[in-house]
């Protein structure tokens, strides 16, 4: 039996935490910020770890409960609840143990920044509204903590609020969110107008009737439309945003700005993925409606190639990563299409651990080159930092997809989902996530030959130059000249290392001990539905033919993700790091793809000219002839001249002269002496 | 035709030369005099129609009161007569064709066929009395409240002529009859109480003196 | 033999003659006084004509009351003509022209 109290507590320590730094930052100081923040996270973690054990081994119930209900309006409540079954449960676990490795990263890596307690206090609130999303038991609650990672994220992004390009970024996340928010929140209001409920259970109970999964609406007369796949493709565009699927992509690249513990923990590891976690929630609903699930295998086999194509030829490391990262939750979209719901979560949890130790990494390097980011001043960097080159080595191993490694487990699964489907869609599915693949070793490991192989790029200057400013060189990063450090780049202090080993442990292991239960066990239970039809339930297919984890890895080498992984580790491999020369003679020789895919295919110079573009043009259309134009200009002046036009006019009558006005009646006298002669004699 | 008859047309042939005179001749002294001729003929046109006590009216309170009133101002307001004048002869055309035009369009409506119709008897002497008693009659019952209201009216009239006019001339020594009546002997009168003089005694200056 | 038209015919001319004085004295607010009490005298002839071959008291009561408003209407403005003098030393009406629009 789940403990109410434990589950506040797990919420509610991380908010303390933030509320403390945060507001009596001054008073606790960075020591004390740290502190707080860094216990309530690992109280949260560890209660979390005690939760999945009791549903796991303890044997605990579901636990289902409105705690508060913040007010009722007839039938409809607004409540707050937590649902904590092992999908939330596992989800939790991810969530604090990688905000807990962020945490004690951050230590290391924001040392030196003024804004340290407001950083803590920034992301032990994110842990907080991640927390309520995935522990919501109704959509309310769930668009609450929606939002608010959002929020957070926006802060982040933001966080060195200074920088042009950092403000540019978050405004950008956030609008784009925005879009995505709007079809959520159309989702949440179909969902209430249709099944009738925001509670999770109640709705989930609603799908099984006929009525509601048989429904139809007309938007367009004369085209109906199963009210399931407007409600799920509203929810899966709200996913679409918040999980930057293909074209509302473009805020996750961006949002790289944002110093790199972030980038780690919100845009890789738990928000980003905060939109599959929906979808798998939603699966219930989600399965009523075929459109609406080969709509979603479209829009993540989209993203899983096309973004990672873009990554190859990035220079920025932190970049590389995050197409990297839009790449995979293209992968965990795609497993979603297929209503391989339990794949997707599966991805996304190894992806969290692995995808955190890259970003981390990352970090790390960065921090070691002063702040540059730019790998083409990299280079054999591996002499100088073995700790960082090794476990970035495992999670590039992981994200490639080596057999054994966590990432072969969760991604092998898609594939072969995929590859079992025969939703529409999903040949086009299976071809991009299979190139994927080549294409995502080939970022991964050019990013390794980049970074920590090779020559070195980059200069150090001499200790003793004598430039009298040397300390201000050291503290002002990035306004050196690109490729020159102030000192030999060094390994990381232990709070950084340490997360990075803490990361690299799962990354490696742990698919071998959780694909059996979680992908082919039935062990999300009820908290994951797939419907019974004939074809529909691929993972349960594919794990007729799952003989432990052993077998599959050896299975895996013969297969052709892993071929096409090799190919993509040898292609790098010539390139990058035995004939470096050679990129140049591709990029002449590809120049058009090169300037696509440098281009990111022109997505944001077509959202800028578009919607920006439109927007300003609208909104000055609006305030030159909406505004100014008709209601000051005609409503408001308008009126006004008018009247003003039609006194100057009348005025002229009002000559001020006694006889005229005598004069005029005079006339009118006579017109009405006229009309009476005319109606009394003249007229029949 | 009647003795009547000839006598309405020596009236109204009066009546109208007048009038033409009124607004036709250049001093105002004149027009007033032409307008009190044209007020006495008119009279005589109504005692045709026997209506006595109205045209014994007009003259009294017409003639006797407004004209005169007209000719007081006339002659006392020093009148510069030239600008008054100009534009006389332009005017004259447009007064003439609009006052043509009315004129044809009324007689146009009077027609000519209640020429044919003859008179009935005269309704104060069929009713038994003479022409003032039938009005009073109708007056002091029907029109009774009118008849209040008209008093009311010239009352009003009256009083808001006194305020119009009146003048308050600065450095002129006048009586107010109203602030000698009102004066009490204690405005007039100021009793200041003081104590008694003494006169400076002579022994101070010997003390003064050692 | 005296008919209604002899008395409404007089009425009219009177009337128009008024009607043209306004015209033709348009400068002199003297002479338009006087030519509004020729109007006020031709309506009054209309009703005495209207009482005395209708048989109804009531014009003559009316003319009764034209006259009472009538003297009270002389007496105001020519109390205003005063004061106007007084004030702008004219009595020229285009040069009364403080309510032009």
């Amino acid at each position: 039996m789940l403990s109410k109290t434990i589950l506040l507590v797990i919420v509610l320590a991380p908010l303390f935490g933030a509320l403390v730094a945060g507001l009596l930052c001054n008073q606790v100081g960075r020591k004390g910020a740290a502190g707080v923040t860094i216990a309530g996270v690992l109280l949260s973690c560890a209660l979390s770890f005690h939760v999945l054990y009791q549903l796991v081994w303890g044997g605990a119930a579901t636990f289902n409960e409105n705690l508060y209900t913040w007010f009722q309006v007839g039938s409809i409540g607004a409540h707050v609840g937590f649902l904590v079954d092992r999908l939330t449960a596992m989800m939790m676990v991810v969530v604090t143990f990688v905000s807990l490795m962020v945490h004690v990263y951050t230590i290391g890596y924001m040392a030196e920044d003024d804004g340290f307690q407001r950083f803590f206090s920034y992301i032990a609130l994110f842990t907080f509204s991640m927390l309520m999303l995935v522990m919501s038991n109704n959509f309310l609650q769930l668009f609450f903590g929606w939002e608010a990672v959002g929020l957070v994220s926006y802060l982040l992004i933001g966080f060195w609020f200074k920088r042009p390009s950092a403000i540019f970024a978050n405004m950008k996340a956030f609008l784009v969110n925005r879009v995505g928010d709007f079809g959520f929140l159309l989702g949440i209001a179909g969902v209430l107008f249709w099944f009738g409920s925001l509670d999770y259970s109640q709705v989930f109970a609603a799908t099984a009737s006929d009525l509601v999964a048989s429904r139809t609406v007309e938007i367009f007369a004369g085209h109906p439309w199963h009210v399931a796949t407007i409600v799920c493709i509203c929810l899966f565009i709200g996913a679409m945003g918040k999980s930057a699927q293909v074209p509302l992509h473009v805020w996750l690249p961006d949002s790289m700005e944002g110093p790199t513990p972030i980038s780690a923990l919100i845009h890789a590891a738990t928000m980003v993925t905060a939109g599959i976690f929906m979808v798998a929630r939603m699966s219930p609903i989600f399965e009523l409606s075929e459109t609406a699930l080969s709509f979603v295998l479209v829009i993540g086999a989209t993203t899983a190639l096309f973004t990672g194509l873009i990554g190859i030829v990035q220079n920025d490391i932190k970049r590389v990563v995050a197409y990297s990262t839009l790449s995979q939750l293209g992968y965990m979209t795609v497993a979603l299409g297929v209503s391989a719901y339990a794949g997707g979560v599966y991805h996304l949890m190894t992806h969290a651990f692995f995808k955190a130790l890259l970003f981390l990494g990352a970090g790390s390097v960065i921090v070691a080159m002063h702040h540059e980011q730019d790998m083409r001043y990299m280079g054999g960097l591996r002499k100088y930092m073995p700790v960082t080159w090794i476990t970035m080595w495992l999670g590039s191993l992981a994200l490639a997809g080596t057999p054994g490694f966590a990432g072969f487990f969760s991604k092998d699964a898609i594939i072969e989902a995929v590859g079992e489907s025969h939703r529409w869609g999903s040949g086009y599915a299976y071809f991009c996530v299979m190139a994927g693949v080549f294409v995502t070793a080939l970022y991964s490991f050019r990013l390794l030959y980049k970074t920590f192989h090779g020559k070195e790029r980059f200069v150090v200057e001499a200790p003793h130059h004598g430039h009298g400013h040397h300390d201000a060189h050291h503290d002002d990063h990035g306004h050196h000249e690109p490729g020159h450090l102030a000192h030999a780049p060094h390994e990381s202090p232990w709070v950084i290392t340490l997360p990075l080993v803490l990361l690299a442990i799962p990354s490696v292991i742990v698919g071998w001990f959780t694909i059996g239960p979680m992908l082919f066990g039935g062990w999300f239970g009820d908290a994951i539905r797939v419907s019974g039809e004939e074809g529909r339930d691929v993972l349960g297919e594919i794990g007729r033919e799952f003989h432990g984890p052993l077998a599959m890895m050896l299975h895996g080498f013969t297969q052709a993700p892993f071929w096409l992984a090799f190919a993509g580790f040898a292609v790098a491999t010539w390139i990058w790091l035995l004939n470096p020369g050679v990129t140049e003679r591709f990029k002449n020789a590809l120049r058009p793809l090169y300037t696509m895919l440098n281009n990111k295919y022109w997505v944001d110079e077509l959202y800028q000219a578009v919607f920006a573009r439109g927007g300003i043009a609208l909104g000055r259309g609006l305030w030159k002839g909406g505004d100014a134009g008709l209601i000051d200009g005609v409503a408001v002046n308008g009126s006004a001249a008018l009247v003003d036009r039609v006194a100057a006019t009348v005025r002229w009558l009002q000559s001020g002269y006694l006889y005229h006005y005598a004069f005029a009646m005079i006339l009118g006298l006579i017109a009405l002496l006229g009309g009476v002669w005319w109606v009394t004699h003249l007229a029949p | 035709m009647s003795f009547q008859l000839i006598c309405f047309y020596a009236f109204a042939a009066v009546t109208v030369g007048a009038a033409l005179a009124v607004i036709s001749v250049r001093s105002p002294v004149h027009a007033a005099l032409c307008l009190v001729l044209t007020f006495f003929s008119t009279a005589c046109t109504w005692l045709l129609a026997d209506a006595e006590f109205l045209a014994i009216a007009l003259v009294l309170v017409y003639v006797g009161a407004v004209m005169v009133l007209f000719l007081f101002v006339v002659m006392m307001l020093d009148l510069d007569l030239d600008p008054l004048r100009e534009g006389f002869v332009r005017a004259l055309p447009v007064g003439l064709v609009v006052a043509v035009v009315m004129l044809v369009e009324m007689l146009g409506l009077i027609g000519v066929r209640t020429m044919q119709l003859p008179a009935p008897p005269e309704p104060a002497a069929a009713a038994g009395m003479s022409n003032t008693s039938w009005l009073a009659n109708a007056l002091f019952s029907q029109f009774l409240l009118p008849f209040e209201v008209a008093a009311l009216i010239l009352t009003v009239a009256i009083v808001a002529a006194i305020p119009l006019t009146l003048r308050h001339r600065v450095g002129v020594r006048t009586q107010d009859p109203g602030r000698q009546v009102r004066v009490k002997a204690r405005d007039r009168v100021r009793i200041v109480k003081m104590a008694a003089e003494k006169p400076a005694m002579p022994a101070d200056a010997g003390e003064t003196t050692p | 033999m005296i008919t209604l038209a002899h008395f409404l015919t007089l009425g009219a001319v009177l009337f128009c003659i008024a009607v043209a004085g306004i015209f033709i004295n348009r400068k002199n607010v003297i002479t338009l006084l006087m030519a509004i009490e020729l109007m006020l005298l031709a309506v009054n002839t209309n009703f005495v004509a209207f009482s005395r071959f209708l048989g109804d008291p009531s014009g003559q009561v009316f003319v009764f009351f034209i006259l009472t408003v009538a003297a009270a209407e002389s007496a105001i403005g020519l109390a205003i003509l005063v004061v106007l003098f007084r004030n702008r030393a004219t009595i020229n009406v285009t040069e009364i022209d403080s309510m032009k629009g």
